[in-house]
């Protein structure tokens, strides 16, 4: 199978930052606070630039929908090794309500234009934590979906894929075009190289606004109330089990 | 020629013509991108392994490779010898970011840069640089710089290791001081004098690959910081190298180490930068969370007045740094600000360090926090690759210079 490949790269809050709570409690603190490519999305661009270099794939797409700052994104992608990027352009309230399913719509309609045979995504964001769009994106498309891939292996027109699920690994075969999803052993991505860095000032960064592509941005849902967790509370130590059945029962938890 | 183009060839000049100013205010996009790939590096890579690098004198031989990896082992040179094909401002930035993480693995990329591959690069013949800097771009191999001796240190003029010809082959006798990166190595540039009547226009530059017949090294220096790398005596006992292992030409050994010496005081300013900014990054975080009186000490004037004044000596550290950096890339004389960089940098991570200790307090004192590493690591950056007191000469030589009437 060669062809291209559409590999979305969300621009997140970073990993190792403190993340806090706005003092309206309407969301989360973005001002000012470190922003880097969505882990798992890094482990997606990683999958489909080896696929390239096996010659296994054509051409690397990296796509990422939000704001201006989302082309650092797409740049970072282009530094691992995608050889173009779509920047699908997100911005003030349409953005603050951006979902899985306006994304999956998005996804869905530039793999129609753009000719794709397989889509990787990560499986999930670190700051939504939703872990729909890979399996929206495949529905809309009617397309076959290897989500939590661990292992993924193209063999002619169909592709092998290592899921990761509660029970174990669990080995299914689907045929292209298709939808992946990464999980967190399917590769360590590379760091970009100086030269790369270098070559990606040169690739293209196209871009598009949903309404070209027929997209309606509307969200269905309405966030209420953004709050802290609660505050963990000190446990307590008991001698038996009998003890830790009698304060469970009281808890009313048995 | 269309409207859209012409405007587009007008704003290429005006951002090319100002370029050094608008650089210093916001770096370029590849810039950023760069910086931030080495910040990630250092994050995930070194800082976690730092202290026990340290602790346990570990040479990071895996880390090195990594960056090799990402060409920053060999940032300045063309892509056809196997370097990253990059800019010297590209250089300091690497340098900052790898030395906030880990300060000894930034001495072993800043020795390989600019003291090892930097002199072959400039002076070295075409055949020089395919045998002494390709191999050395991927970081299985590094190299050092044998200048120093036991008798003399900023007194480069006045080296004691002989060369003379015996027939087809240049011998070399001597001792070469505080070399770093030697035990880890697999090449040297040595300075040895061919006509000690010439003083220090007799001495010239030559090549040597390590191990080598006739060179030994000392042991390892247990040192007060950057302990990962290795420092040791080079000692030379009648080592014998082809004529053709001459750096340069006779007699220009002495211009060949100043001059790289300036390019590697832009590495030298960069990893004391890298080391300030981790002891300012370690104080701030501590001031937010550690209590006394009722409140996190950052609230106190004390403290905000330290953590301000650490902030300032960075900054402008840093300033000087990119500037010496961009003068350099633009092919510009540069020595007095590089020198300027190299002496605001070590003084500004000196005094971060001892700072984020005060800050500290207690706890600044003890392994478990990195301060202490970080003072003893900022402390060799007002000495090696030139004392701060060579660098007040070099500033203070230009300034009459250029106030000659």
């Amino acid at each position: 199978m060669s062809g291209r490949v559409l590999v979305g790269v969300k621009r997140v809050i970073d990993y190792a930052v403190k993340i806090r709570v706005k003092a309206d409690n309407t969301g989360v603190v973005t001002d000012g606070v470190k922003h880097s490519m969505n882990p798992f999305c890094e482990i997606a661009v990683e999958e489909a630039v080896k696929l390239k270099e096996k010659k296994l794939v054509k051409e690397v797409v990296a796509v990422s929908c939000g704001p201006q700052q989302s082309q650092e994104t797409i740049r970072t992608a282009l530094a691992m090794g995608a050889d173009r990027g779509i920047h699908v352009e997100v911005s003030g309230k349409d953005y603050e309500t951006l979902g899985p399913l306006q994304v999956s719509k998005i996804m869905a309609a530039l793999a129609k234009k753009e000719d794709a045979q397989l889509i990787i995504l990560g499986k999930q964001a670190i700051d939504d934590d939703c872990n729909q769009t890979g399996q929206m994106t495949a529905a809309l498309l009617d397309w076959p979906q290897g989500t939590f891939a661990s292992e993924v292996t193209l063999d002619g027109d169909k592709i092998k894929v290592v899921r990761e699920i509660d029970g174990g690994l669990e080995t299914i075969k689907i045929n292209t075009p298709a939808v992946l999803t990464a999980d967190l052993r399917l590769n360590t991505p590379r760091y970009a190289t100086l030269p790369n860095i270098m070559k990606a000032k040169k690739k293209k960064i196209a871009n598009v606004k949903p309404a070209d592509l027929g997209v309606n941005l509307t969200s269905r849902l309405e966030v209420l109330k953004v709050e802290d967790p609660p505050q963990r509370q000190a446990g307590m130590k008991v001698e038996t089990v009998e003890d830790l059945v009698g304060k469970l029962k009281e808890a009313g938890k048995v | 020629m269309s409207a859209l183009f012409k405007a587009r060839k007008v704003i290429d000049f005006c951002l090319h013509g100002s370029r050094s100013l608008s650089q210093l205010a916001e770096l370029p996009e590849t810039h950023q991108l760069l910086r931030q790939t080495c910040r990630d590096f250092a994050d995930r890579e070194l800082a976690p392994i730092a202290a026990k690098l340290d602790k346990e004198h570990f040479y990071p031989a895996k880390q090195v490779k990594e960056l090799g990896a990402m060409g920053v082992m060999a940032i300045e040179v063309p892509e056809e010898l196997g370097g990253a094909g990059m800019d010297y401002l590209a250089y300091s930035l690497a340098m900052e970011e790898i030395s906030r993480g880990c300060a000894s693995t930034g001495v072993v990329v800043s020795v390989n840069n600019s003291l090892y591959i930097g002199p072959i690069l400039k002076f070295g013949t075409e055949e020089q640089k395919k045998q002494w800097i390709s191999p050395f771009t991927a970081g299985d191999k590094v190299g050092c710089f044998a200048l120093s001796e036991p008798g003399n240190g900023s007194d480069a003029g006045a080296a004691s290791t002989t060369a003379h010809q015996d027939g087809e082959e240049w011998v070399l006798n001597g001792t070469k001081a505080w070399i770093t990166n030697c035990w880890d190595a697999s090449a040297t540039v040595v300075f040895a004098t061919t006509d000690k009547k010439l003083k220090h226009k007799g001495i010239s530059a030559f090549l040597i690959p390590m191990p080598h017949p006739g060179l030994s090294l000392g042991k390892k220096e247990d040192k007060l910081g950057i302990k990962a790398s290795s420092t040791a005596n080079i000692i030379l006992e009648d080592c014998r190298i082809p004529l053709n292992n001459m750096l340069g030409p006779r007699g220009a050994g002495f211009k060949i180490a100043m001059q790289t010496l300036d390019s590697g005081r832009i590495g030298i300013a960069s990893q004391a930068l890298g080391i300030a900014q981790a002891s300012l990054d370690c104080a701030a975080d501590y001031a937010h969370k550690r209590t006394a009186f009722g409140a996190p000490i950052g609230k106190l004037q004390a403290i905000q007045f330290k953590l301000a004044d650490m902030a300032v000596a960075i900054e402008s550290a840093r300033l000087l740094t990119w500037k010496a950096s961009l003068l350099r890339d633009a092919k510009k004389a540069f020595t007095k600000e590089a020198a300027m960089a190299k002496l605001a940098a070590s003084e500004a991570a000196t005094f971060c360090s001892h700072q984020a200790i005060q800050i500290l307090g207690g706890m600044g004192y003890v392994t478990d926090m990195p301060a202490e590493r970080h003072y003893r690591d900022a402390r060799i950056t007002e000495i090696y690759e030139g004392t701060s007191e060579i660098q007040r000469l070099v500033i203070a030589g230009q300034i009459l210079k250029e106030y000659q009437s």
